[in-house]
């Protein structure tokens, strides 16, 4: 468990409990609960990693970790392309995921997947996608419901055309938010380090700020709806390195709260935020097939990095492929 | 600040939602078998933004529908009641007199012919003259202000044309003066098929790449042999659809031929010297008059115009796509 | 020998060629504005032929004036009639206010649902059927409405609009079945196409980046189309409406067809009109040479009106760009 530190995040973070009431749970409690309510379904999930252990190696680095996550044997088609198949991993909770790979490796495709957003380009998702335990793509379940637990953060920043301010309470308003919007705007603006640059000119437009900025903004309208995952799509690869290291640090104060999975192409970035890193390749069949994203390997990122267990990896990690 | 926040919940408090996190058995939201909220556990509003949204699904699906029927409920009229009139005698009889029903729409067919062609002639050579001018040539403000009045002159209405050649050529006689004729009406008719031609032109001539321009100067060629022998060769399906659209708005208008070409119920070969009828106008004699034979006839003549003008807009469409794709 | 006659050849070609590119040049510039030419003609023409009227009346009192009684005289000298447009103007706005406040939503829905619900495969053959609908001659509308929709439908509905709310000033009976109401529906049918073809493109044009962020936020299809679609699109969704407008006010053969053709105007939109287009084309045949300047003279403020509403209407499309779909419908 990751405790918060920092007196102003703790700050920032107790006005949050109260102005949203978290259900904040132990992990025992949570236990309890899901035994007392719903005993066949933890049986289940008990069961499998257990049984496929073996076949989801790459995917399950540490089996007994506190997953997000739980994703089998997924496979999406655009049309009757197939884009990426059989990829089975967990993601951590509180943890940066970081996705790595060359382009056309299905690394963004499958984190589109984990809020259902893939929906809107039309895609199929085959495979089991569970988040906290629960399918996401159950018929039952709502996409909007989907994305308001598991926030977006894109590769292009794409504020509103609003101004500042509403940008950050678009979220909240959607969902009926009684408490303070002022407060909530300022907090979120204040978590993600723009406040003091934006705080005298709330009024204008989102669009006039600069790339990272807009970024920063783009990270403040997500948190304002207090998601529970923060999903991040190449977020600086539009930016500058300062950018860039404003948002990075950004993200390694936020993981106290927010599990993120981040999509890079730059793989100091990978070894310099997350925790985990997955690396994604794309498999050519005879040469000349069609491209399907596949994940190779999966594991802590100190070890991604320092000792990796596939060839593969090895060779796009020190730049000899990709 | 002691515990982490595990929060998975929107703003908007869910209602019974548990305090402290030990929600009574029951009451409590439902949970995941990791213990934290279902996603079918939905907060605050959300299930009255579902109920609206679905609301507004339907609103859209039912307008769609509702905005298809209006054309098929006219093509079926105008098919049934159409077909039942049309025969030989349709096309090769004039028609003396709306009670008779041995007559037909000939005096129209010709009189729409004659009034087409004069139309096409004047209308789309300067249409396409000047988009070509608005394309390789127009720079700054003249080519925008010819853009805008272009743009604006497709507004203009059909019967305010009518007037104006009414004023100026049979009125008045400013430059020469005809009289009520075809000529007449086909410089209505152009002037109303100009701004489309124009506008679709500049459009598909502002399609084809400067490399083929460049590829044709490197070879020496001026200007205007490119434009003549390059650009306007690759353009030509796109130029073809957007003058038989032109010309499938023309044929159909009505009102100016009424001040322009006044209408006959018998045959006139001739272009500029005598009162010319066509389709539209006979339609519109035939349908406002009380003999049934001239307002089935009428419907003849509905189902021609209206076939004309659809096969004429789908080819337009056709050959459009094609070249699209060619592409 | 053989150089002198060779000489001339290619210097001829040459100049030839030299003259070529100016030549050209000079004339699609001509052609190119040649619009003005035309513009410029009909303004002074019409505006001349109504003058000896807007004098007769006063321009002002020609627009208020509701009173229409056609003179005799060949129309050099003293006019003998009373030349009042309002029953006119009072037709053209009720039936183009109609035809709005019908189209608007119908193609605002129909736009949306092309660009948004339909299935990908099915949004060009969507498209196509509703611009279908503008390649319908106005003459087919017409007939199409006095002889089927009047009868089977509009008929039944009026009565019973008239029976419910014949209290209210707006629909009071007699119930004729032509009237404003009637012309102004088969308006709205004409000028859907067009203002669903523009507001099409100005929504296809919003850029799919921030309808994802929204939906990222947890937003519903709904919310995502109401909160960021359409503030976006406003000002294109205006200039299509006004677009749509236009063509309504200088629709002629099927409100003629359809209005009824009287020279009163009434507060019930059941009753019987007629409206300043089709006003000029019923009634053109029959007209002294007086009258056809009073004709005229309508067809000026008509010109005026359209010309006011497509300028405005231009502006604000312009904002966004061309758009290429209104040129065809």
């Amino acid at each position: 468990m990751i405790t918060t530190t920092e007196a102003p995040m703790g700050a920032d973070t107790d006005t949050r409990t109260d102005a949203a009431g978290t259900d904040e749970r132990s992990p025992e409690t949570v236990a309890a609960q899901a035994m007392g309510l719903e005993p066949t379904d933890e049986a289940d999930t008990g069961e499998t990693p257990g049984t496929e252990a073996e076949e989801r190696a790459a995917g399950d680095p540490e089996p007994e970790m506190d997953a997000v996550f739980e994703i089998e044997d997924l496979s999406v088609h655009y049309g009757t392309t197939l884009a990426v198949r059989d990829i089975s991993m967990r993601i951590p909770r509180k943890r940066v995921t970081a996705f790595i790979g060359p382009s056309g490796c299905g690394k963004s495709t499958l984190l589109r997947c984990l809020n259902r957003t893939n929906d809107l380009l039309d895609a199929t998702v085959g495979g089991r996608l569970l988040y906290n335990g629960e399918d996401i793509y159950d018929p039952r379940v709502e996409a909007a419901e989907v994305r308001r637990r598991i926030g977006m953060v894109f590769q292009k920043p794409n504020p509103f055309p609003k101004s500042i301010y509403d940008n950050v309470a678009f979220g909240p308003r959607l969902n009926g938010f009684s408490g303070n919007l002022d407060e909530l705007v300022e907090e979120s603006l204040t978590r993600v380090a723009l406040w003091n640059e934006v705080k005298d000119k709330l009024d204008d437009s989102g669009l006039a700020l600069s790339g990272g900025q807009q970024q920063r903004l783009c990270i403040a309208r997500a948190i304002a709806v207090s998601p529970d995952v923060l999903l991040m799509d190449e977020p600086c690869s539009a930016l500058d390195p300062i950018a860039t290291q404003r948002i990075e640090d950004l993200i390694d104060r936020l993981k106290t709260d927010y599990t993120i999975v981040i999509v890079t192409h730059n793989m100091q970035q990978a070894a310099r935020v997350s925790d985990m890193t997955a690396f994604f390749s794309v498999r050519m069949d005879g040469g000349k097939g069609p491209r399907v994203g596949e994940l190779v390997e999966y594991d802590r990122t100190t070890k991604i990095f320092s000792n990796p267990s596939r060839q593969a990896t090895e060779d796009y990690i020190s730049g000899r492929f990709g | 600040m002691s515990t982490t926040v595990t929060d998975n919940t929107p703003n908007g408090v869910p209602e019974g939602s548990s305090e402290g996190g030990t929600p009574t058995k029951g009451k409590g939201p439902r949970l995941t078998p990791t213990g934290h909220r279902s996603l079918l556990e939905k907060q605050g509003n959300a299930n009255s933004r579902a109920t609206v949204n679905s609301i507004a699904m339907g609103v859209l699906t039912g307008a769609m529908v509702l905005a298809v029927i209006p054309l098929v409920l006219i093509l079926y009229k105008v098919g049934v009641e159409g077909l039942s009139t049309i025969n030989l005698n349709f096309f090769t009889m004039d028609e003396p007199t709306y009670r008779t029903t041995e007559a037909g729409y000939r005096a129209g067919f010709v009189g729409t012919l004659y009034i087409m062609a004069g139309a096409i002639v004047m209308a789309i050579p300067l249409g396409l003259a000047t988009a070509i001018y608005l394309v390789e040539y127009g720079r700054g403000r003249l080519a925008g202000l010819i853009r805008f009045f272009t743009d604006v002159m497709t507004g203009i209405p059909s019967i305010f044309v009518g007037l104006f050649v009414y004023g100026m050529l049979i009125a008045s006689g400013a430059i020469f003066r005809v009289g009520f004729s075809a000529f007449a009406a086909s410089v209505a008719i152009a002037v109303i098929m100009l701004p489309i031609v124009t506008r679709s032109a500049e459009e598909i001539l502002k399609l084809v790449p400067d490399e083929w321009r460049n590829a044709s100067y490197a070879l020496g060629a001026g200007k205007a042999r490119t434009i003549m022998t390059t650009v306007l060769p690759a353009a030509a399906p796109g130029l073809a659809t957007g003058s038989m659209l032109a010309v499938a708005r023309g044929v159909g208008e009505t009102a100016p031929l009424i001040l322009t070409a006044l209408g006959s119920q018998y045959l006139v070969t001739t272009y500029f010297s005598n009162a010319q009828g066509a389709v539209p106008l006979q339609i519109h004699s035939g349908a406002t008059q009380p003999f049934a034979a001239g307002i089935e006839r009428a419907w003849g003549g509905a189902l021609c115009l209206f076939l004309f003008v659809l096969i004429l807009v789908i080819a337009a469409r056709w050959i459009g796509a094609r070249a699209n794709k060619r592409a | 020998m053989s150089a002198t006659v060779r000489d001339p050849q290619p210097s001829l070609r040459a100049r030839r060629k030299r003259l070529a590119d100016p030549a050209f040049r000079w004339f699609v510039t001509l052609a190119g504005t040649s619009v003005f030419v035309i513009l410029a003609a009909m303004v002074v023409r019409t505006t001349t032929d109504a003058w000896p009227i807007f004098q007769h009346e006063g321009f002002f009192g020609f627009l208020t004036g509701d009173r229409w009684v056609s003179g005799s005289t060949r129309g050099t000298g003293d006019f003998t009639g009373t030349y009042g447009a309002w029953p006119f103007i009072y037709g053209t706005l009720v039936t183009a206010l109609i035809a709005i406040v019908i189209a608007l939503p119908l193609a605002l829905c129909v736009a949306i649902y092309i660009n948004q619900l339909a299935p990908k495969r099915l949004r060009n053959p969507l498209s196509y059927t509703v611009e279908m609908l503008a390649a319908v001659p106005s003459i087919v509308f017409g007939m199409w409405g006095l002889f089927w929709l009047v009868p089977n439908v509009l008929l039944p509905v009026f009565g019973w609009l008239e029976s419910v709310l014949g209290w209210f000033f707006l629909f009071e009976g007699p119930v004729f079945g032509r009237g404003y109401l009637a012309a102004g529906i088969v308006l709205a049918i004409m000028i859907l196409p067009i203002i669903t073809a523009i507001v099409r493109e100005v929504i296809a044009v919003h850029p799919a980046d921030q309808q994802h962020a929204a939906y990222a936020l947890g937003a519903t299809r709904f919310e995502v189309i109401r909160k960021v679609v359409l503030p976006s699109s406003f000002s294109g969704i205006v200039g299509a409406t006004m677009l749509g407008l236009g063509r309504a006010i200088g629709e002629t053969i099927a409100v003629m067809m359809l209005i009824g053709s009287t020279k009163s105007w009434e507060g019930s939109l059941l009753r019987m009109g007629d409206s300043m287009a089709a006003h000029i084309a019923a009634t053109f045949k029959d007209s002294s040479p007086e009258a056809v300047k009073g004709l005229m003279a309508i067809g000026v403020a008509l010109f005026l009106f359209t010309m006011i509403i497509n300028v405005a209407a231009r502006l604000l499309v312009w904002r966004i760009g061309r758009v290429a779909g209104d040129a065809a419908v």
